[in-house]
């Protein structure tokens, strides 16, 4: 904490203008809209018809980078220069360019020639969610397992463990709690990024709200209601993350 | 089977694609420009003792970076123009890229603020000097240098993200190379460049940040 003193208040009508000025332009903007007809929730059934591909995408994506960021995590952080070289490309590559880029790349070009691999949408944006995530969160699990104390690697050197009883036992849980925070935060963007499998056909949440944009209008009420779904999906996890690095900080 | 790569039409769409990255680099330097500069405010006015101004700002942060950049964009690009506000979509990209990252640019500068030494505040109080003395001469100078490598992290992040402004048809690199898809029904090459292209930026400017990084862990 700084010290609170009496200079920081004399400053406090800057804010104070910034502060009104801003709900200012907020209620003109309100006042300016056209009042709506009816409650903007009698739109929220046709958006959230699209929650079920949302979910879907969220957990698939969200298994998948699991899956792939402890395999490259651990790959990386193996002695084998081999294993090491694939998943640092891994990694690099996927980190190199956005989810779109990679969605469209998934969904464009790879049921064409030379690859002729046919995905439905729902797969293109589950393998390029989770590829993606996967790649920071190899990221995580490599930084976690680096992060474990010598002295532990040591001891079970000396108590004459294989290298997989070793992960097994000793590195992973330790990881694992070093891990869960920055994987909470990874889950977020994760969810956030959903929302791009629309510009893919796939009728999430964002798409519904987008064609609801062009048959009913009402462009404000759809787009702000879409916002707060995505607010209180995500939101609950940003709590949870911060009550897990609570915990943390207790415990050590 | 054909030819894997033809590198004939690659030459060819080479130029329109290069036009298209310049599109994208002008929209990340600009909306950069926004977050610092926004940024700073966000943290500043967060740290301030009145209520009514740090609590309001705090529940803006959290509600821009709980939601996607995506249906901020579409929000801003539909909605102004129904109140009149008629701007083109590079301008609404450009501002929604540097709100969005202003947000979290504002948490880079809360843990720099956070990590000057208590000392210098009370040295500062101490010797009776103007706030703005304080922050522009005491402060700000400490704590923003080592804050370079995670503002260089999230100028890498735009530059990345900016590809979903083609979705208010805004002609960066990602869209200029799927109109090239459309048009010539071939995707491999332009979608597979522009990837390329994305990745040979970023590529070196991250390693860049990793030297920064080296750099203040070592100083510290």
């Amino acid at each position: 904490m700084q010290p609170q003193s009496t200079w920081v208040k004399s400053r406090n009508y800057v804010f104070w203008i910034i502060g009104v000025l801003m709900v200012g332009v907020a209620m003109g903007v309100s006042l300016l809209a056209n009042p709506p007809e009816t409650a903007p929730f009698d739109l929220l059934p046709a958006i959230l018809r699209g929650l079920g591909v949302t979910m879907q995408l969220t957990a698939g994506g969200a298994a998948l980078a699991l899956v792939v960021a402890l395999v490259a995590g651990i790959g990386r952080s193996v002695p084998n220069v081999i294993v090491r070289t694939i998943t640092g490309v891994y990694v690099e590559v996927f980190r190199g360019s956005s989810v779109l880029v990679q969605m469209f790349w998934i969904f464009f070009v790879l049921p064409l020639e030379p690859f002729n691999i046919e995905l439905s949408a729902l797969q293109a944006g589950i393998l390029a969610l989770g590829l993606n995530v996967g790649a920071y969160g190899a990221e995580v699990v490599r930084g976690a397992i680096q992060a474990i104390d010598k002295g532990q690697i040591e001891a079970s050197v000396a108590l004459n463990m294989s290298p997989a009883l070793m992960m097994r036992r000793v590195i992973i849980p330790q990881a694992t709690v070093r891990m869960l925070p920055p994987f909470g935060n990874l889950l977020i963007e994760l969810l956030k990024a959903t929302s791009l499998a629309s510009l893919i056909t796939l009728s999430d949440i964002t798409f519904q709200a987008s064609s609801l944009r062009q048959t009913v209008g009402r462009i404000p009420e759809v787009f702000g209601l879409l916002l707060v779904i995505y607010f209180l999906l995500a939101y609950p996890l940003t709590l949870g993350v911060r009550w897990i690095e609570r915990q943390r900080k207790w415990a050590s | 089977m054909s030819e894997l790569f033809d590198w004939e039409f690659v030459v060819e769409i080479l130029p329109r694609l290069l036009g298209g990255l310049l599109v994208t680099v002008e929209a990340t330097l600009a909306g950069f420009i926004i977050a610092v500069i926004l940024g700073l405010f966000l943290a500043l006015g967060r740290r301030s003792e009145n209520p009514w101004i740090s609590q309001p700002l705090g529940a803006i942060v959290e509600f821009i970076r709980s939601t996607p950049l995506l249906v901020q964009l579409f929000f801003f690009f539909f909605v102004l123009p129904r109140y009149g506000i008629r701007m083109p979509a590079f301008v609404v990209g450009t501002l929604a890229l540097g709100l969005h990252y202003g947000t979290y640019t504002s948490e880079v500068y809360r843990a720099g603020i956070d990590a000057v030494d208590r000392g210098q505040w009370e040295a500062a109080v101490a010797l009776n000097f103007s706030p703005w003395r304080v922050w522009t001469g005491i402060i700000l100078p400490q704590a923003i240098p080592p804050m370079f490598p995670a503002l260089g992290n999230y100028l890498i992040g735009m530059f990345k993200e900016s590809a979903q402004l083609l979705a208010i048809t805004v002609t960066e690199l990602m869209l200029t190379a799927r109109v090239i898809g459309t048009e010539t029904f071939r995707f491999l090459e332009p979608i597979t460049l522009a990837g390329v292209l994305y990745f040979l930026v970023s590529y070196p400017a991250a390693l860049i940040v990793q030297r920064l990084e080296a750099r203040y862990a070592r100083s510290r």
